[in-house]
């Protein structure tokens, strides 16, 4: 990623930053300032799910290929995807906290990214696991695409059948998105919010590629040596 | 198909002659039975909880139990006589056959075992509870034998094995635990239709994706 790109990528993130806290929102029933989180705890969410299916998808390549390579970009866009779901368990915890008086309600979106997170941490003890590298990459590569299969059933299932504290969820007011899909935001908050998960998107593809970089590297040290 | 037979027997006549699995699991739901029934000595467990510890005793009966199709060919260093043989998906199959066998026969059990003395613990709704059990098992069973081929070739596989399975079981847990809940407080079959559904749905998703995937994790 050519530098300037890096710099536009900060000036932009700084900007939406500025921007979500400080720009009129309107009047959202229920939720006032609070409702600012979207600007930040949903592409974060966005890119915890994003990540896990790149994640399988370099999986998929490599057990198309057999190429090394997509084992090392299918690790690094899982390790991204754990970090940004943690940013956005801590973050949805500590809003939850303010807005429905306790950190944790097992709402059924808290209970997808508690899922998501349980992923996280059997792939990384499955790849800790496995010594063989070709084995490793292989069986966590088909580890990640059942788990993938499996996460519909929790992202889209669970949260319509079930009572959703979430805003548009079963049992609470939906001023924002709703059930059908529609979106009650107005003109500046829906610029913000786009703006938002385009520069968290850059972001994490200059930091896939960054540590993609990285690990190939000591990947190529560690054979190097031996 | 053959092949998947051949193995389903020879499993199963390893089983019958050893009974290594059976005796194990059938100590595991006593201790643990008796864990749950000392812990709730004098107090009164509401209906949907009591639904609650049925499929925790599962869970762990079928994490204690199910490895062991995989595990014990790759310790007694069969793997490689059976790749000659068979056809993969026929090991699976095989395999899941078992297992699906093992669970039945283990749930047939724990439930009973379960009826007897959990005094809140009644079935009102059979139905609801008699395809809760029929679809979660196989589901269950389906979701087991494929991370149990995972984990047969990794270090450290009794501790890996819940910790891989569970993220993976959570949506089936889910519900099959509510569809066990609501047979106990006696709704109409219809109310469980959700839960029946997204049983079945996992059920067919799993088994598909494990087929499709099992060559990568046989042959490596």
């Amino acid at each position: 990623m050519k530098s300037w790109m890096k710099i536009l990528i900060g000036i932009w993130i700084a900007a939406v930053a500025a921007f979500g806290f400080a720009m009129p929102i309107g009047e959202i029933p229920g939720l006032g300032p609070k409702a600012r989180i979207i600007f930040f705890h949903v592409p974060m969410s966005w890119l915890a799910v994003l990540a896990f299916f790149m994640s399988m998808w370099y999986g998929i390549g490599y057990l198309r290929k057999k190429d090394m390579t997509y084992d090392v970009k299918s690790a690094t866009a899982a390790e991204l995807g754990f970090i940004f779901s943690v940013l956005a368990t801590i973050t949805g915890s500590i809003w939850a906290k303010f807005n429905w008086g306790s950190f944790w309600n097992w709402d059924p979106r808290e209970t997808s990214i508690f899922v998501l997170l349980m992923i996280y941490g059997a792939y990384f003890s499955l790849r800790s696991a496995l010594e063989i590298e070709e084995r490793r990459a292989s069986l966590s590569a088909v580890y990640s695409i059942v788990a993938f299969v499996t996460v519909p059933f929790f992202v889209f299932i669970m949260p319509r059948i079930t009572f959703s504290l979430h805003p548009g969820g079963g049992g609470s007011p939906a001023p924002i998105v709703n059930a059908n899909g529609k979106m009650y935001m107005d003109m500046n908050m829906r610029y913000v919010f786009y703006s938002s998960l385009i520069g968290f998107t850059a972001l994490y593809i200059w930091l896939f590629q960054l540590k993609t970089r990285i690990n190939l590297m000591a990947n190529r040290q560690l054979s190097g040596e031996n | 198909m053959r092949g998947a037979a051949a193995v389903f027997t020879k499993d199963l006549y390893g089983e019958l002659r050893t009974r290594y699995a059976l005796n194990a699991l059938i100590m595991f739901v006593v201790v643990t039975l008796s864990i749950v029934l000392f812990s709730t000595t004098g107090e009164t467990v509401s209906p949907s909880l009591s639904a609650g510890i049925l499929w925790i005793i599962i869970f762990f009966a079928a994490m204690s139990g199910l490895s062991r199709s995989f595990v014990s060919e790759e310790e007694r260093g069969t793997t490689m006589t059976l790749q000659l043989w068979v056809k993969p998906t026929s090991v699976l199959l095989g395999k899941l056959a078992f297992n699906a066998l093992l669970i039945y026969v283990l749930n047939a059990m724990i439930t009973t075992a379960y009826l007897l003395t959990m005094p809140t613990f009644t079935i009102q709704s059979p139905v609801i509870f008699l395809l809760t059990i029929l679809i979660g098992s196989f589901g269950l069973a389906s979701a087991s034998t494929f991370i149990a081929a995972i984990i047969s070739k990794a270090n450290s596989k009794g501790t890996l094995y819940p910790v891989l399975s569970f993220p993976i079981l959570l949506p089936l847990l889910m519900s099959v635990i509510d569809a066990t809940r609501l047979s106990v407080e006696g709704a109409p079959v219809a109310s469980a239709a959700d839960d029946l559904k997204i049983m079945i749905s996992y059920a067919v998703v799993v088994t598909t994706v494990s087929i499709l995937l099992f060559d990568f994790v046989w042959r490596d």
